[in-house]
């Protein structure tokens, strides 16, 4: 079902969503119309979005395709939302292949209750997300389930890029010697959203880095053109992208201790949480392997960018135990960096 | 968080390494005869291997990884009884997410949770209380764990909830102490034991004293440390001093946390709530006397195991191992978890065997996660 552009404004009654919203009816049009065409102003009024852009008629260009869900709670907290993260998400997972997003759909699931003026607010901050990546949302979908079968709201996108000839950006390609990078501060979003849960009587100033990533790494790839291969360190934060880089490129990573760009802020949290900031999720942070002779052009690139001010070098690959992901710790000492089992769950003594 | 940097040093640790070393050539200590050395605590243990201090430290010292991991030296039984307190349909469940993947003999709380219990994971027993307040027509059982660390806030959460008459709310007492599995450690012939790295957060509740008898009786040096990599390798140096001098004292590395006599506000909640159990099931270790707590009959009605008719008041039983898991052998440190013939194969942390690959202070779940068992990590530097 697409959006349909808005008929009459202002006819949604209430202030939340109840079942009849997902009913079919009139008051699905309204809720469609009011809250979310109004906003995204998806182009023709057909079930399906028709698309067409210059660089998908260029000989060698590749189409890429992804999707993902968010369910994240709470659905608001400092330094974005789940509408924030549901393009950032998308966008970055299509820009770390090395696409340039172009389109993406937006899929709700919105629990009976839940407030208008949340949803109104996620949806502002959708479209200002996607303004500012250059993407357009271009059709949707919702659905209302009973209280209690869904958490406020979960969105779904999917999105479609285009990848232009010659341009081959996987973890495949990465070579002992290549140089790895991150654009920022580490664990952020993760320490954001179990402070702002609310759980730990928290309180910090620490703000998500959810931000859409897609002009970074055009930013990236013009200072180094043999950049090799870049991930988005979301779940499973940056000690998860690397053990799936090392296993795909069959080589080893040896990161610095040393040179890990961790808030004091985040850090703290972990040493009381026992957790470990390597594994806490980013949205907004990617890991990128560069060959050693174009490491100090990428960082300066990255630098040179808002969302790279705080480029570091944090490791290199080498040869040695493919697929294996080892620190080098603040003492000279060696530890592996293993791929998290389950969820981090704090310590208890 | 300047408190946490300064104890990161790397130009510090340098220096106590160097002295380590001296120390360990000055007593002779080698790979084939080495200085063992107990760090009772999980956490120390983790940190050790975080850090990579196995591998910085000489060959002359060899870490034995003590019982100090609560979820790892509970019996199999205790978690089956979790289970089946959770499982009945009025009841809530609380627990700390560390014992959620704890193997049970038939499941663990996370597969009973995925079969309809009502389990929740809390930070704190103060949230089960809260949760208790707002659900007052079922009933909030609170999982009580752990070593004198966490045994304070679940007394003070019982205090409360009797003031507040909740009527509602239980704790299934799981509460263990560290001195008895120390002295029953000691006493086994076949542990080979030279001094301790003695545990910091539970001694921030006990003080130093309730080791005196390590070193007046049975004549070893403990050295009470904290966590972070500075603060254990300069403990395993108190140590070291300590065996060459032929000194067997209680000394305090981590006076900027612990106090000489521990904590006078929590030992009071203690030992108002609580009383030693005539004696408590450890993994690995068996019965060890006075080595549990139990609630007082004055609060007989927060007392789960009264409540359900469950755990010790309704008589010990036993459980046996699951077959080819050796936590036991590995908890007392008779053997490393490498040791044991399960580890990396039967047994991992995605498909865990025993509590030891599962706890955040498990010291097998240390070996796994940092690799300490990696030959190439040493070999590629």
């Amino acid at each position: 079902m697409n959006m349909i552009p808005p008929l009459k404004p202002a006819r949604l009654r209430g202030d939340r969503v109840t079942m009849a919203h997902g009913g079919g009816g009139k008051a699905m049009r309204d809720l469609i119309d009011e809250i979310f065409t109004a906003v995204f102003q998806p182009p023709g009024s057909e079930d399906q979005a028709r698309l067409t852009a210059q660089a998908l008629g260029t000989p060698g260009a590749q189409l890429a395709f992804t999707t993902d869900s968010f369910v994240v709670s709470p659905p608001e907290f400092p330094g974005g939302d789940i509408g924030k993260i549901a393009v950032c998400g998308t966008v970055n997972d299509l820009a770390v292949g090395g696409a340039t997003p172009l389109w993406l759909s937006a899929a709700f699931i919105i629990e009976e209750g839940c407030e208008f003026d949340l949803l109104r607010r996620i949806v502002a901050s959708m479209q200002a997300e996607a303004e500012k990546a250059g993407v357009r949302i271009v059709t949707g979908d919702t659905k209302v389930v009973e209280r209690g079968a869904a958490d406020k709201v979960f969105v779904t996108t999917s999105g479609i890029g285009v990848i232009p000839p010659g341009r081959d950006m996987q973890a495949a390609r990465i070579q002992p010697g290549d140089v790895a990078l991150v654009n920022g501060v580490l664990g952020d979003h993760g320490a954001t959203i179990l402070a702002a849960r609310g759980d730990m009587a928290l309180s910090t100033d620490i703000a998500s880095d959810c931000q859409s990533l897609n002009t970074l790494i055009d930013a990236v790839l013009q200072a180094a053109p043999n950049t090799r291969a870049a991930r988005d360190a979301t779940r499973g934060g940056v000690a998860s992208a690397l053990n799936e880089m090392a296993e795909a490129a069959g080589v080893q990573i040896d990161i610095d201790e040393t040179a890990l760009p961790i808030r004091a802020e985040v850090r703290g949290m972990c040493e009381v949480l026992g957790l470990d900031p390597l594994y806490l999720a980013n949205e907004g942070t990617l890991v990128i392997f560069v060959p050693p002779d174009e490491a100090d052009a990428a960082r300066a690139a990255m630098q040179a960018h808002e969302a790279g001010r705080g480029a570091t070098i944090i490791g290199q690959a080498r040869t040695g135990h493919a697929g294996r992901v080892t620190m080098t710790t603040l003492f000279g000492g060696q530890r592996l960096v293993d791929t998290l089992v389950g969820e981090q769950l704090p310590r208890i003594c | 968080m300047r408190y946490v940097e300064e104890f990161r040093d790397p130009v510090a640790a340098k220096a106590v390494l160097s002295a380590i070393a001296a120390v360990v050539e000055e007593i002779g200590a080698t790979a084939r005869n080495p200085v063992h050395i107990m760090e009772i605590c999980g956490g120390h243990t983790h940190a050790i291997f975080r850090y990579g201090l196995d591998r910085l430290t000489p060959k002359g010292i060899e870490f034995i990884h003590g019982p100090g991991c609560p979820v790892c030296v509970l019996p199999m039984s205790r978690i089956d009884e979790c289970v089946e307190i959770a499982e009945r349909p009025e009841v809530i469940f609380c627990t700390f997410g560390d014992a959620m993947r704890v193997p049970g003999s038939a499941k663990s709380l996370m597969q009973a949770k995925a079969d309809g219990a009502d389990i929740r994971m809390v930070y704190s027993p103060l949230d089960a209380l809260e949760i208790a307040r707002r659900n007052p027509d079922r009933e909030v059982v609170f999982f009580g764990l752990g070593f004198e660390t966490t045994t304070p806030s679940t007394a003070l959460s019982i205090q409360q909830a009797a003031r507040e008459a909740l009527g509602n709310f239980t704790v299934f007492c799981n509460h263990i102490t560290v001195p008895p599995p120390i002295k029953a450690l000691l006493d086994d012939p076949h542990m080979i034991l030279d001094g301790f790295v003695g545990p910091g957060h539970v001694s921030m509740v006990i003080g130093t004293h309730p080791y005196d008898f390590i070193a007046e009786t049975y004549g070893k040096p403990i050295v009470v440390a904290g966590f972070e990599p500075l603060d254990l390798l300069q403990s395993v140096l108190m140590v070291l001093r300590q065996i060459r001098d032929g000194r067997a004292e209680v000394e305090n590395q981590y006076a900027r946390v612990v106090p000489e006599h521990g904590n006078p506000v929590s030992l009071a909640a203690i030992a108002d709530v609580y009383e030693p159990r005539p004696s408590f099931e450890w993994r690995g270790l068996g019965e060890i006397d006075a080595s549990g707590l139990r609630i007082r009959a004055k609060y007989a009605a927060f007392d789960a195991e009264e409540k359900f008719g469950v755990g010790y008041g309704a008589g010990p039983r036993s459980v046996a191992e699951p077959e080819g898991c050796a936590c036991g052998q590995v908890m007392t440190g008779r053997i490393k978890p490498t040791g044991c013939p399960q580890y990396g194969t039967g047994c991992t942390p995605e498909m865990p065997l025993g509590a030891l690959m599962v706890s955040s202070e498990g010291a097998c779940a240390a070996y796994f996660q940092y690799g300490a068992t990696d030959d190439h990590l040493e070999a590629a530097e």
